[in-house]
């Protein structure tokens, strides 16, 4: 039980200093281009990432499941119709539908 | 350099019509997340009890690094173990930080305070495409995602065993696909889609040899690799 919360404790202060530390150290003032340039990027990035992550793992492994094939299916469905609400009732209900299946 | 030429379209709107356009993106991703915090209160209230549980979403407010610290304390891993899987996935936020920072204004205490308003789908909703970040939008679309966050959580602490397992529902397929559908948006131009398949393919790598969160925190080195092509 104190695990837990020295766990919280610890986790809290990091995760506020993360946070934080870009807004506060390098906030509203302009920035070399150069890392203006890069910055751009980092969004294209970790999205490319988090899709990864978030469709094609599972604890550490590589893993190729429903929740993949529903967000494959929101892939489809964005293709036809820019529609990010749309994409989202059908990767949600896809995974289901194969969950029941 | 943004100057008053490029300045986005955005910057030139009130305020506090930039936050209701957040909170309105912001608001139907809030009930997905009420549906997973109750799977993490239900996950989460037999191994460290139901105070802890619902502090944890109330103090640190991120649902990956909370199932991952709560995977190694129920896995009989040491603080150490649970704190570093935690940190691990909460250091994407830097770079996230990294880049809206040009974008926040004001004194230090409302910019340390924009700065808490990044979570994931936030933080890309907040984007403007090339770099382009609207902080006022993104507190607006994480205003409603807090308290249910939370709420989600003490319902999954009290209520969880009536409820069954929120992923029947296909509810854990909602995030990624948001997050494929404004990759879509972003990924425009040349170097954005270069960055994008590097950083899905650092991610790819990753995935099965390093701890959780690293792969993607490390595919912001995609944005490096991207910059080098003309």
């Amino acid at each position: 039980m104190t695990s837990a919360w020295i766990t919280i404790g610890v986790l809290a202060v990091a995760t506020l200093l993360i946070k934080t530390s870009g807004p506060v150290l390098l906030g509203g003032r302009p920035l070399p281009e150069r890392l203006t340039r890069m910055i751009s990027l980092l969004a294209p990035a970790l999205l490319a990432a988090l899709v990864i992550v978030e469709a094609l793992s599972h604890d550490g492994t590589i893993a190729v499941d429903e929740r993949t094939a529903g967000v494959a299916a929101a892939g489809v469905s964005l293709s036809v119709r820019r529609d990010v609400i749309l994409a989202v009732v059908v990767a949600a209900a896809t995974t289901a539908l194969l969950r029941a299946a | 350099m943004h100057d008053a030429a490029a300045a986005p379209e955005f910057l030139s709107r009130e305020p506090r019509e930039r936050f209701r356009g957040g909170l309105a993106v912001g608001t139907p991703l809030a009930f997905a997340g009420f549906l997973l915090a109750i799977s993490f209160g239900i996950t989460a209230e037999p191994i460290m009890g139901p105070w802890a549980t619902i502090a944890f979403s109330a103090i640190v407010f991120a649902g990956a690094a909370q199932f991952a610290a709560t995977a190694v304390l129920a896995a009989s891993g040491s603080v150490v173990a649970a704190v570093v899987a935690g940190v691990l996935l909460n250091l994407r936020f830097l770079p996230m930080s990294v880049a809206i920072a040009p974008w926040v204004r004001g004194r230090l205490a409302w910019r340390a305070l924009q700065g808490q308003a990044i979570v994931d789908a936030s933080w890309a909703l907040a984007s403007h495409g090339g770099g382009r970040f609207d902080p006022i939008r993104m507190v607006g679309a994480t205003a409603p995602a807090y308290p249910t966050w939370v709420g989600g959580t003490v319902v999954g602490v009290l209520a969880g065993d009536l409820l069954g397992d929120p992923r029947t529902y296909g509810l854990d397929a909602i995030f990624p696909a948001f997050f494929l559908a404004l990759l879509m948006n972003e990924a425009g131009s040349g170097p954005s889609r270069l960055a994008a398949a590097a950083g899905a393919l650092i991610a790819l790598t990753l995935v099965p040899v390093a701890p959780p969160g690293v792969p993607i925190l490390a595919a912001s080195a995609a944005a490096l690799v991207a910059l080098r092509r003309p």
